[in-house]
């Protein structure tokens, strides 16, 4: 029950108050304990907040989210709760505000049942790297939900809320929607504000969208982009319905040759994208074939780039004035050093470590430098596409979801996220569709790029190629 | 042994702005407010904030390049300075690195030789300030008020062109005087609203390449500055002359000794690893923008001590004293506006007002009188209408009291005005010559220097008010004729 | 690429990072498996191709000069792990 806001809205103008929906959502958080999706229940607000828009919406004054349950990844602020990016060094802070991006939907009547575990710092791909335990999939109690929004991901496909907000850096969100079979939205970069959002990479964080359907996904998007005077980045173009889905004409659909024929694709995915690719085409649509010699160093340039920028976004992490500090440390530099290695789990340390090598004299040029040109030649090498193309396909992830502890190796972790980090590094909006399934029956989702600013179109698109699956 | 060595100093000073708010977040930019009661989320670096321009931080910024004749960049934008430091809350300071918003420009000080020297400004750019780290008010812990985090500061790097101590004092100084003429800072080294580094090297007299450049920080006063510079240079040469090497280093200075010591720890020079600041877009300034600011550029010392000399003719001593400070050279101004007696003006300027001002420490907007009365005294002085004495010391302490009274009223009301009456005088004279009749006999005798003290004899009976010219030339004709 | 154990020292201290003894050889393996990850960018020629810098298409971000009213002293307090009533407080070294 309550898998959509559709069914919520049902359920309400039918007399189910949101209290009561709001207890459904808690028996299934109950339920599903042994996935640890949730680091915080909000237990006491959630109901003082039901009651609230229960009686908004007796006087009839209630906003376009009124009955919405959402959960939020643990890196998203909400104030007076506590918030820890999934890290040791936060475990006890509570935060002063509520980032912005989630106060538009508050103030529309929203309510927040929990904070989500995901993978510390969001640096992860399969929720195994939080430090209060990994995050089963609900599908299957083996298998990561994908990262680092895994808690996200799981919160939705096992009914403990209407939606959920993730971030996506590098796929954090397409890659766990494709694993757990939800749908999951990353805006183009500067369209939703980034203030509350705990940073990583700040050239490539966006909050984006988990639901059950594409219609949720776009309406919450909608409610949260458009300008914030308190993030400088954010775009001040003016935002669309994205929540009304236009009709689809023939389209024009780019693919690369290096993503249809790569080595990593299990044959499931391989199959299952060429079959759609060819019913599109004989629905009329244009299919593109076209060399992308990028997708090799996709994964490398995002690396310096986003290690670099978290090596100094995560130096406010220092014990001194917020935040966890060593019991034993005497002294400011045994504060820090004890504090920060204490505080922060391995893959964090990696990525903190990598990155002060890329800035570091004498090498920031041969990888810092290096790499912010060939982004740029990624970016316009993607305008260019564009200019051709209304869309990119590709499948989401390479595979379906793994075994737990079956990934060890960094590098080939980092490699998970092959085909959705190129919408990080040139900015655009991309989203997973939850449309197949593997001869196991497990998910796995095919991506949809679109243009810079292009979220109209894009959901537009889905929604096209959501009926158009299913028939 | 020290006359054949150059001294080679550049200076770096950080000038805390007057804005409103903050260089990157709105909390409140106010000196002395109880310890951690100006911050923000923002200014705190707490997780998920993000920093905001403030646009008065550009204005001001523009301000001071247009005063050094700066070129103003029109493409900019902020970087990362990255260390880890208790009062930096972010483990990051924005700043400009590659992209300084002023480029060039100069200072004017006086030059050895008269004339001005021109110390070359390398560049001017945008940052923030940090906290305050108190380390020796308790015993166990270091203390940390984050009030001036995140304050914007300008930084201004000169040339290395300054040769003496002295031209290091000077330049501070006018760099102080400008940044307070635009209003942009209070410039109190005291306060540490001005804050001053100095790069200070040697090297033979004729030598191109720059000795070993050393870095002295901690000097809290210009005086200080310039202490420091003369100890350090003399400690440098005396190193080089007994074949040490100068090290590379950072010294502090120590007031009480008036000496520099190494600040000299473990770990190796900072890396600060900038890199672009992806959280605040570029900046471009436009022409239109700068020559907005130009209309509200205030007038600058030099136009107004340029003013003084050649409108009014005052001597450069004087024009330089009365543009000491922005409000006493508006207000004397202002007093020109109302007479032309500019060099009367100047001295009532420079003697009984600064007088006042200083024995009560204040400024001069809390001077009781206008200028327009001040000019009025000036005029009665030029035309001789009452003596400088009784102008300085009886009319002006009457008009602190009365500051509305017109001068006039005040010379006739005490009965002030100049004795010019032959009659009158005369018979002040013949009063004095009878009291004093063994000097006069001493007089006609030769000694003839003894008319001061029948002047001054005069200018008691009269109570001060006898025309000096004419007095004198009386008494001497009495004295001459009634041998 | 090739990291000596010295220079993991280094960038470690410049992250104020502990990196203990027993840490140390996986740490510098982990860094040079990333790094010669990292080395493929050298595949692609960026002659004369201007690095990227900003990701926002936004100029000219500006906020009036009006201060705010945010937090309180005590918030501001609220989550250090070592304080007073008026400062944050950090132990000095001993001795």
């Amino acid at each position: 029950m309550y898998k959509n806001f559709a069914e919520v809205k049902n359920a309400i103008t039918s007399g189910v108050s949101v209290l009561e929906i709001v207890h459904y959502y808690l028996q299934n958080i109950e339920k599903n304990k042994e996935c640890n999706i949730f680091l915080e229940v909000f237990s006491d607000s959630i109901l003082t907040q039901a009651k609230l828009v229960d009686q908004k919406i007796k006087n009839k004054q209630a906003g376009r989210l009124a009955g919405l349950v959402i959960a939020i990844k643990d890196n998203i602020c909400y104030k007076d709760h506590r918030v820890s990016a999934s890290s040791k060094i936060l475990k006890n802070f509570c935060s002063l505000y509520t980032s912005t991006a989630l106060q538009r939907l508050l103030d529309e009547d929203a309510i927040v049942i929990g904070r989500t575990n995901c993978d510390e710092f969001a640096m992860g791909s399969s929720n195994e790297n939080s430090a209060y335990g990994h995050v089963k999939n609900p599908l299957n109690l083996n298998k990561v939900p994908g990262g680092s929004s895994g808690g996200s991901a799981a919160a939705v496909i096992a009914n403990t809320c209407t939606v959920s907000l993730g971030s996506d850096t590098g796929g954090s969100v397409r890659q766990p929607a494709s694993f757990t079979g939800t749908f999951g939205v990353k805006p183009t970069y500067g369209r939703v504000s980034r203030f509350g959002l705990i940073a990583y990479a700040s050239s490539f964080d966006q909050i984006g969208v988990f639901a059950n359907t594409l219609e949720d996904t776009a309406l919450v998007t909608e409610i949260m982009s458009g300008k914030d005077s308190l993030d400088s980045t954010c775009s001040s173009k003016q935002v669309e319905k994205y929540s009304v889905f236009e009709k689809t004409e023939k389209k024009k659909i780019a693919v690369f040759k290096e993503v249809l024929h790569n080595e990593h694709l299990t044959e499931d995915v391989k199959n299952s994208f060429s079959s759609l690719l060819n019913n599109l085409k004989n629905e009329g649509h244009e299919i593109n074939e076209i060399s992308f010699p990028y997708l090799d160093v996709l994964v490398p340039t995002y690396y310096v780039l986003t290690t670099a920028e978290a090596s100094s976004n995560l130096s406010r992490f220092d014990g001194v004035h917020y935040g966890y500090r060593s019991k034993d440390a005497v002294g400011v530099e045994e504060t820090y050093k004890k504090s920060r290695s204490e505080g922060f789990g391995i893959e964090v340390k990696r990525r903190i470590m990598s990155g002060t090598f890329v800035l570091s004299h004498g090498f920031y040029d041969a990888y810092y430098t290096k790499a912010q040109q060939v982004r740029r030649i990624i970016k316009e090498k993607t305008k260019e596409i564009f200019s051709n193309n209304d869309f990119i396909l590709s499948p989401t992830t390479p595979n379906s979801a793994f075994e737990i502890n079956s990934v060890k190796d960094p590098i080939q972790m980092y490699l998970q996220d092959i085909f959705t980090v190129h919408a990080n590094l040139s900015g655009n909006p991309a989203i997973s569709l939850p449309l197949f399934k593997d001869k196991d029956g497990f998910p796995f989702g095919l991506q949809v790029v679109a243009n810079n600013f292009f979220e109209k179109e894009l959901f537009s698109f889905s929604n096209y190629l959501v009926k158009f699956r299913n028939d | 042994m020290k006359d054949k060595y150059e001294v080679v100093v550049g200076l770096e000073v950080h000038a805390q702005l007057l804005t409103k708010s903050k260089a990157y977040s709105s909390d409140l930019n106010e000196y002395g407010a109880h310890p951690n009661t100006n911050v923000s989320v923002v200014s705190l670096g707490h997780p998920g904030t993000l920093p905001v321009m403030n646009k008065k931080t550009i204005e001001f910024a523009i301000k001071l390049g247009l005063a050094c004749h700066s070129e103003i960049s029109s493409h900019q934008y902020f970087a990362r300075k990255n260390y880890f430091y208790p009062d930096l809350p972010k483990g990051y300071q924005i700043t400009q690195d590659k992209t300084p918003i002023c480029t060039g420009g100069f200072i004017e000080i006086k030059g050895e030789n008269e004339g001005q020297k021109k110390i070359g400004i390398t560049r001017i750019h945008m940052e923030e300030d940090a906290g305050k780290s108190i380390h020796d008010v308790d015993v166990y812990d270091t203390l940390i008020d984050l009030n001036r985090a995140g304050v914007p500061l300008l930084e201004i790097v000169s040339e290395p062109d300054i040769r003496t101590s002295q031209e290091a004092y000077q330049y501070l100084t006018e760099v102080r005087k400008l940044l307070r003429y635009l209003d942009i800072c209070d410039g109190n080294m005291e306060e540490g609203s001005l804050r001053c580094d100095a790069n200070i090297s040697v090297r033979l007299i004729g030598e191109t390449d720059f000795g070993t450049k050393v870095e002295v920080k901690n000097m809290n006063s210009i005086k200080n500055v310039q202490r420091a510079i003369e100890y350090e240079v003399t400690r440098q040469i005396e190193a080089i002359e007994k074949g040490e090497k100068i090290d590379q280093e950072t010294r502090s200075f120590d007031a009480l000794k008036g000496i520099t010591i190494s600040m000299r720890t473990k770990e190796a020079a900072n890396d600060y690893r900038y890199f672009p600041e992806p959280d605040l877009p570029p900046l471009y300034i436009s022409v239109d923008q700068i020559n907005e600011v130009k209309k509200t550029m205030p007038a600058l010392p030099k136009e107004l001590f340029v003013k003084f000399k050649t409108d009014f003719g005052l001597s450069d001593y004087d024009a330089y004293n009365l543009t000491d400070n922005k409000s006493l050279a508006l207000y004397f101004n202002e007093v020109t506006k109302n007479t032309t007696h500019y060099k009367v003006a100047a001295n009532l300027m420079m003697g009984e007002v600064k007088s006042y001002l200083n024995e009560l420490g204040v400024e001069i907007d809390l001077f009781p009188i206008s200028p327009i009365v001040i000019a009025k005294l000036s005029n009665l002085i030029a035309e001789e209408k009452v003596s400088k004495t009784v102008a300085n010391q009886r009319i002006f302490p009457e008009l602190l009291s009365n500051p509305n009274e017109e001068p006039i009223d005040i010379a006739l009301r005490l009965n002030l005005l100049v004795e010019s009456d032959e009659n009158n005088l005369k018979s002040y004279v013949v009063q004095v010559l009878n009291e004093n009749k063994v000097e006069k006999e001493r007089y006609q005798n030769g000694e003839k220097q003894l008319i001061g003290f029948f002047m001054g004899q005069l200018m008691k009976v009269s109570g001060g008010k006898a025309d000096p010219k004419q007095a004198n030339s009386i008494l001497r004709e009495l004295l001459e004729s009634s041998k | 690429m090739k990291i000596d154990k010295s220079t993991v020292l280094h960038i470690a201290h410049l992250a104020r990072l502990e990196v203990k003894e027993e840490e140390l050889n996986q740490m510098q393996e982990d860094l040079e498996k990333i790094t010669d990850f990292m080395d493929l960018l050298n595949k692609v020629d960026t002659t004369g191709v201007e690095p990227l810098i900003f990701m926002t298409e936004e100029i000219n971000v500006l906020r009036e000069d009006n201060a705010v009213e945010s937090i309180t002293q005590k918030d501001a307090l609220k989550n250090a792990a070592h304080k007073d009533s008026d400062y944050f407080r950090i132990p000095k070294v001993k001795g």
